[in-house]
């Protein structure tokens, strides 16, 4: 009880903190600070999967995606020393907030009790997929089309970012050029950390079968893995012509598609699995759909090409 | 053991927290990314707490990931940091 | 011998706790960014590190306790890079200033 207020204290306390701060880079900073408490409060609330892909996705790729965005907005992220927003728009906003505010203590205090659940149900046919996991087996099996749908808006996100690249920038390699670091701690740790961190990403995948892990949080440290070399100047990431990489982000949902077709012809059901084939096809899209992720994250934390960007 | 253990998760965890009014105050952006590190290890150190507390692994697991890309986020925004800092008083 | 161990966690864990409470102290109290980065990285690496070597006993197996010290392992090198960068922007910093 004493944790779950002091939580809960202080991510409210990181929030504020983070809209009220005038520099971008304090705001970023406080964002970072927030996805972790938010992974503790997943935690708290005995979701461990989800307070893995927030510890990953949340706290580590938003923020230093937050800090790509920080650096491109350059002079003008940071908002103005002197000016105040008028007495009109200051009531508007206010009301505007606690309209919010209301709207969402209403909706949870008349929640139905009990809250209605098909966990029941979930718990009753997950040995049918052969997995462990009661969230894997609704991510990859019942619910599979939401997790293919959510695999292919990760492409779409790519396509949107590279869309902006600027003139002349279309088809080189994407993101800013990093300064090279030679030696000292950051070229250190940017090649010491990446053969741990894959294979800690391949257990991650591995027991999300049978325990909280998956593919989304293993593809986050795979992604930042790969951007660890590149920040310090090491890995040139690949022109974004390269037909490699754009295999590489599609290949994951193609798999998705290609299986979910075949359970419509063998089944008779679009994402059906048939009987003693579920594990193994549900790992097989796992593991390549974890390496599509994992590529698709790391390009849009790199941002479209640049001007500058080498050819 | 398992109360002990629990206590001190509670505690480490409290204490860290407490270390987040220096991201709060800053002043300096060094200041910023110190305090994140450190509410980064808390938490790393109360989910092993608790994790072996209430024996479960998963926990052990998240704090493998938060070690991961802690260590990420903190070089990233020790990179970022402008060179000017300080915020701006009100 | 399981009366030797809880006493050895207790006294390590209540020691690593004491290292945290220093650091946090430290990062809070200490008048500039030099010394605050002092105080932080103890608790890094010692508070963690006697936290870690206290919850050895407890743990089931060899897996979990190799996975344990990879924690720490992993927490001491990210802290050990991040710290002389934390370093160098500072004196970057003050000196624009």
């Amino acid at each position: 009880m004493i944790a779950d207020l002091l939580l809960a204290a202080a991510i409210a306390a990181v929030a504020t903190g983070s809209v009220l701060a005038r520099r971008a880079f304090t705001a970023v900073a406080l964002f970072i600070a927030y996805g972790l408490l938010l992974s503790l409060a997943w935690v708290r609330l005995a979701a461990p999967d989800v307070a893995m892909t927030e510890a990953a996705i949340g706290a580590g790729l938003s923020g230093v995606l937050l800090l790509g965005a920080v650096r491109r907005l350059g002079p003008h992220a940071d908002a103005p020393a002197n000016l105040p927003p008028g007495l009109l728009l200051t009531a508007l906003i206010g009301i505007g907030c606690a309209g919010v505010a209301a709207a969402l203590g209403a909706a949870i205090l008349w929640l139905p009790e009990p809250a209605p659940t098909l966990a029941p149900q979930v718990a009753a046919a997950l040995p049918t997929t052969g997995l462990g996991n009661a969230v894997t087996g609704v991510l990859m099996s019942f619910r599979g089309l939401d997790t293919l749908l959510e695999a292919a808006v990760v492409v779409l996100a790519v396509i949107a970012v590279w869309s902006l690249a600027p003139d002349g920038g279309w088809g080189s390699a994407p993101g800013a050029r990093q300064p090279v670091v030679g030696r000292g701690p950051l070229s250190l740790l940017a090649r010491m950390l990446p053969p741990i961190g894959i294979v800690v990403a391949a257990h991650i995948l591995w027991v999300g079968a049978d325990a909280p892990g998956g593919k989304f949080q293993a593809a986050a440290i795979l992604a930042a893995m790969w951007l660890l070399p590149w920040l310090a100047g090491l890995a040139t990431p690949p022109r974004i012509a390269a037909p490699w990489l754009r295999m590489a982000v599609v290949a994951g949902p193609v798999l998705f598609i290609v299986v979910g077709l075949a359970g419509a012809a063998v089944e008779g059901a679009f994402l059906a699995y048939p009987p003693g084939w579920a594990k193994p096809l549900i790992k097989s899209i796992e593991v390549v759909l974890t390496a599509s992720i994992a590529v698709a994250l790391a390009l849009l934390v790199m941002g479209p090409p640049e001007p500058d960007a080498p050819r | 053991m398992a109360e002990f253990l629990s206590i001190a998760a509670l505690l480490v965890f409290a204490t860290a927290a407490v270390g987040l009014l220096r991201v709060l105050r800053g002043p300096g952006d060094p200041d910023r990314v110190m305090a994140a590190q450190l509410l980064g290890t808390g938490g790393i150190a109360a989910l092993l707490l608790a994790g072996v507390a209430m024996s479960a692994p998963a926990l052990v697991d998240l704090a493998l990931i938060l070690a991961l890309l802690a260590a990420f986020a903190s070089v990233a925004l020790a990179r970022a940091a402008p060179p000017h800092d300080r915020e701006p008083p009100r | 011998m399981s009366l030797l161990a809880n006493g050895f966690t207790i006294v390590a864990v209540l020691a690593g706790l004491v290292f945290f409470v220093a650091g946090t102290a430290g990062l809070l109290r200490f008048p500039d960014t030099s010394s605050r980065l002092h105080a932080l990285t103890k608790a890094d690496h010692l508070g963690l590190g006697l936290i870690v070597l206290g919850l050895l006993p407890q743990v089931g197996g060899v897996g979990e306790a190799a996975r344990l010290l990879a924690i720490w392992a992993l927490v001491m090198l990210s802290s050990a890079a991040v710290g002389p960068m934390i370093a160098r922007l500072t004196r970057g910093q003050e000196g624009a200033e």
